[in-house]
This record gives C-alpha cells, structure tokens and sequence, in this order.
C-alpha cells in the first residue's frame, strides 16, 4: 500500500476517533442512564439516547444522594474537595520547605532527611494498611480531614521535583540577596517561591488529582456518612442487590465526581504534561 | 553540577524539615516497622495475647490452603502483565496515530489525555454498568446477539477480562502521554533517511523508532506493574470482591480482606512485608533504569 494515499492518510483519523469512542462510549452510557429513569435503566436494554430527567436526577442526588446511602453528593463533593486540596497543597508546601533545606542548607542530618523521604517511595498505603489505620485510630484522627489528609502529605516526587529544579537556579541569586542582607526565608518567600511558580502549578495539578481519586485510605478511615469521600459514597450505593439500586442517582454522583479532576486536566493540559513527564527525572 | 549557595543557619533548616520528618515517621515509617514487627506474632483479634510465633506467619501464608496465597500471586502476576500488555501496546499504537500530521491532531491527543482524571474506582465502576448482568448494555448484547451469558461474579474468566479491561482502559492515557513524548523526540531526519532508503513504515518503527523508545517502554512497564499490582485495588473491590470464590483476590486485595475484614493481624502484616520487598525490587529496576539512562 503506497503511504501517501488518501486510505493511508485517512487511517490514522479512524483509528483515533475508535479509540475517542472506546473511551467516550462508557461515559456516555453515564451520562444516558443519569438522565433517564431506574425503570428505563432496568428495561434492558437500556436507551442510549438521554431521557427528560437530568434536573431531577442530578438535584436529587445534590440535594439528598441515593435512599441507602444517607449522604448527598454535595457533602461528599465537599469532602472531596477538602481532601484533595488539602493533600495537594500540604504535599507542595511540606515538600517546598524541605527541598530549601536540602538545597540550600548544609546541616548534618541532610542525606539522612533525603534518604527518609526517598524510602516513602517504597512504601505506599497498600502496604502497610492495619498498623498505619492503628497510628491514626491512636491519634483520635478516625473520621476526621486530619486523618483523611495528613497521612498522605508526603511526596518524594515533589520534593525530588523541587530539589532538581532548585538546583540549576544560579548560586549568585542567593548570593546576592544575602549581600543585600535579606534573611534565608525573606529569600524563600520573595525570590525563590515566585521563581518556582510553573513546577508547583505542574505538581498541583497531579497531585490534585491524585487526591481526590484516593480511595483504599478513605475507605479505611471514614465510618461516618459524614465524612465519606465522593468515590467511597460510590461504592457504598453500590453495593447491595442489584434491584434496590438506584441507577439513575447513582450515575449522575458518577459523573459529578468525573468532572472537578477532568476539568483540571482540560484547563491546566500544558502544566499537567510537564508535572507528569518532569516527575520521570 | 555546581551546588547551589548555601545559607548559615544552624536550627533553620531543622524546622523547615520537621513537618515532612514529623509525617514521614508518623505515618510511614513507624507503621512500616510495626507490619514487621506484627509478622512474627499472632494475635487474638479481641484484643487478647500477643505471642510470638517467628515465621509461622510468613509459612502459613505459603502451606495453609485457607490462604491460598500462591493462587493470590499467580494471579496478580497475571493481571498486572495482562493489563500492562495490553494498555501499552494499545497506547503505544495510538501515539504513533497521533504523531502524524494531523487536521484534528491536538483535539485527539486532548480526548486520549483528559482520561488520566478518571478515578481507577470510576474505571470500575464505568465497566461495571457496561457489564452488570442485569442492567448492563455490553452483557445484554452478548446474550441477545452472540449468545454469550455474562455472568462475572460466576465466571473466573469473564471476571479476569473485565478487571484487566477496566484497568488498562484507564492506563491507556498514562502511557500515551508518555509515548508521544518519546515520539516527539525521535529525530526526524533519521525516520527520513531511512524512507529514502526505502524502509517500509513498518520497518521503520520496528527497526528505528521502537528501539529509540525503550527506555520510555522500560520505564512504563515498571509504572505499570506497580499500577497493576498495587493501585488496581479500587477496580478488583468494586467489580468482582475478589471474585469468584478467591479466584481474583490479587495480592493488595487480600492484605486488605485478612486485616481489615478477617482480622488475621499478624497474616496481614506478614503479606504488608512481602508486599513490601515487592516494591522495593520494582523501585530498585525503575532507578537501575533511570542510572543507565544517563549515558544513553
């Protein structure tokens, strides 16, 4: 087959626009079954095309979330929220901190500090999941955002991040500021955090993401519907006979906690694919 | 490298890393080493005596057919390899797609990326609609068109394929992010070369670009591993609950389901050990890789 034909040309096209379809056609279905009835949902097949109940459905399950569950996707979209911010900026500001130490100060316990945070690489919750739920049922933090952030401030990647991109800052910037006199974190806060501005827009948007699709943590952690993150409120609606569940509510929580990573994504594309890429390094 | 200025201060730098040491032996450290210490006692799961027990734990977990814990690795092994295949070379073909020249190219590699945001439990949770038996679109064509009863709850097979798909479906952004990277920073003017040469296209992945890519595809098996065996947790708890019987309980979902559901402590701490030296082997291949690259 001669590649510059208008078949070879074409084919690319089509098998990118499968593979948008492969992606998209789940997502669709979402969209289709949160819009319609549980009686279209159950009437199998279900209808591909949306229904008239997409105000309905998705203010009912803002407002009250699925009969079983007794938690609206709005607190859930809340805890959520909290506990994605909480881990992205806590993950960024900790990280930050220790990267200038490690950078810019020498101090005897330097490589051991490195080294601890280069071991939580190896080291992920998955691991060690009954005496970290001990250390954090001990500390009082069980159903709480303390409990559901804390334990997953720590990022060796950020602060690899952060240390390299440190690095190959020019030393007389440094030098300079401490000849005009200003002190270690006057030079942190003034020069060097501005500086820094697009790998920390890049580690927030992963690490955004990151926490908000947590999910092996919060399921440990929170008993109370209160407290219960959008994804773990998924699960919980799910689970049970497949008659009493109500497909309609649960599809549009579905899609509601779809939408705050995927719009991150969209919005901040060219951060996201340097945080990723960089992170490599 | 030169190394950067560095500021006198004897107390500062302590504090500036005291919170990220505080949570780091808080939460990782202090935890680590009691899932060690935990491996070599059995106890009560009301609270009673703690004894020490050495390795029964770690032997238990091999001999006792109750764990069935080789069944557990065999089959994590299976579907970490299952889903990195399969979502790498699905992702690798889509990035040599997109790396064409195209009218529609960055509207493409937007929809293949954007993805990367959907939680592994909402993968799950998409395949499942897609799959259930009783609402699903995907299963009720497979009985009224091909006459194919799907049934993942009953059958080994049909829950190893739904689990490896929703995985890999959404690994696929992961990876192509990744290999379109590689892509871009082939050179050119090789691939040229060789077209005047007379390379086919096939050829020229095979012989040029493929091997130009190898460190990205080093690097991404080992990310995938550590995504199938490790992450995938979300998918094989919302989709199959292991399984089967146990027949999909892979080894993340067991630790969980001894510890937390079973309370068997010192069994749980005993796979959070093993679990660990598995981690550590793969760190350990991803920075061996990251030294070697150096001189590449």
């Amino acid at each position: 087959m001669n590649e510059h034909s208008k078949l070879a040309r074409f084919l690319p096209n089509l098998w990118l626009i499968l593979a948008i379809v492969i992606i998209v056609f789940p997502i669709w279905l979402v969209f289709t079954a949160s819009t319609r009835t549980s009686a279209d949902i159950m009437s199998a097949p279900m209808p591909l095309t949306p229904g008239p109940h997409l105000l309905k459905n998705y203010s009912e399950a803002i407002m009250q979330g699925s009969k079983n569950l007794g938690a609206s996707a709005f607190t859930m979209l809340k805890n959520s929220l909290i506990m994605a911010l909480g881990i992205s900026i806590g993950k960024i500001i900790v990280s930050l901190l220790a990267a200038f130490a490690i950078v810019f100060f020498d101090f005897k316990l330097r490589s051991f500090c490195f080294w601890s945070i280069f071991v939580t690489l190896m080291l992920p919750v998955e691991v060690r999941i009954m005496p970290t739920y001990k250390v954090v049922s001990d500390l009082g933090m069980l159903n709480s955002y303390a409990g559901l952030i804390l334990p997953m401030v720590v990022s060796a990647t950020a602060v690899f991040l952060f240390r390299q991109y440190f690095k190959t800052i020019p030393k007389e910037i440094a030098e300079a500021s401490q000849i005009d006199g200003a002190s270690p974190m006057q030079f942190f806060w003034r020069i060097l955090l501005p500086m820094t501005r697009t790998p920390i827009a890049a580690m927030f948007v992963i690490q955004f993401i990151y926490g908000w699709n947590q999910y092996l943590w919060p399921l440990l952690i929170t008993t109370k519907t209160e407290y219960y993150t959008i994804l773990i409120g998924i699960n919980r609606m799910l689970s049970g006979a497949d008659v009493q569940i109500e497909w309609q509510i649960v599809m549009a929580t579905t899609l509601l906690a779809m939408l705050p990573p995927a719009l991150v994504v969209m919005i901040m594309q060219k951060q996201f694919i340097a945080g990723m890429t960089d992170t490599e390094k | 490298m030169s190394t950067q200025y560095e500021f006198k201060s004897r107390w500062l730098p302590y504090v500036l890393v005291l919170p990220q040491m505080l949570i780091v032996f808080t939460f990782f450290f202090w935890p680590s080493a009691q899932a060690l210490w935990q491996s070599f006692f059995v106890q009560d799961p009301f609270g009673g005596k703690v004894v020490f027990v050495g390795l029964t734990n770690y032997i238990r977990l091999f001999t006792d057919p109750a764990y069935s814990y080789g069944q557990s690795m065999r089959v994590s092994i299976a579907f970490a390899m299952a889903v990195a295949f399969l979502s790498m070379a699905v992702s690798l073909f889509l990035a040599t797609q997109a790396n064409k020249k195209l009218k529609l190219g960055s509207f493409y590699k937007t929809m293949l990326i954007w993805p990367y945001a959907v939680a592994t439990l909402v993968a799950g949770v998409l395949w499942l609609f897609m799959f259930n038996p009783n609402v699903g679109v995907i299963a009720w064509f497979l009985k009224h068109k091909l006459g194919i009863e799907w049934q993942h709850l009953l059958n080994f097979n049909q829950a190893f394929s739904l689990i490896t798909l929703s995985a890999s479906w959404k690994q696929i952004s992961y990876n192509f992010v990744f290999f379109l990277a590689g892509l871009q920073s082939v050179p050119v003017d090789l691939i040229e070369a060789a077209a005047i040469d007379g390379a086919s296209p096939i050829k020229r992945f095979w012989k040029i670009i493929f091997p130009l890519l190898s460190p990205t595809t080093f690097y991404l098996l080992v990310m995938n591993l550590v995504y199938g065996f490790f992450e995938t947790f979300p998918i094989i708890h919302q989709v199959t609950a292991g399984g089967p019987g146990k027949a999909t309980s892979i080894l993340v979902y067991k630790v969980w389901r001894d510890g937390v559901i079973n309370l068997d402590l010192g069994g749980s701490a005993a796979q959070s050990v093993i679990l660990m030296i598995l981690v550590v082997a793969l760190t350990v291949a991803q920075f061996r890789f990251v030294e070697r690259r150096v001189n590449y």
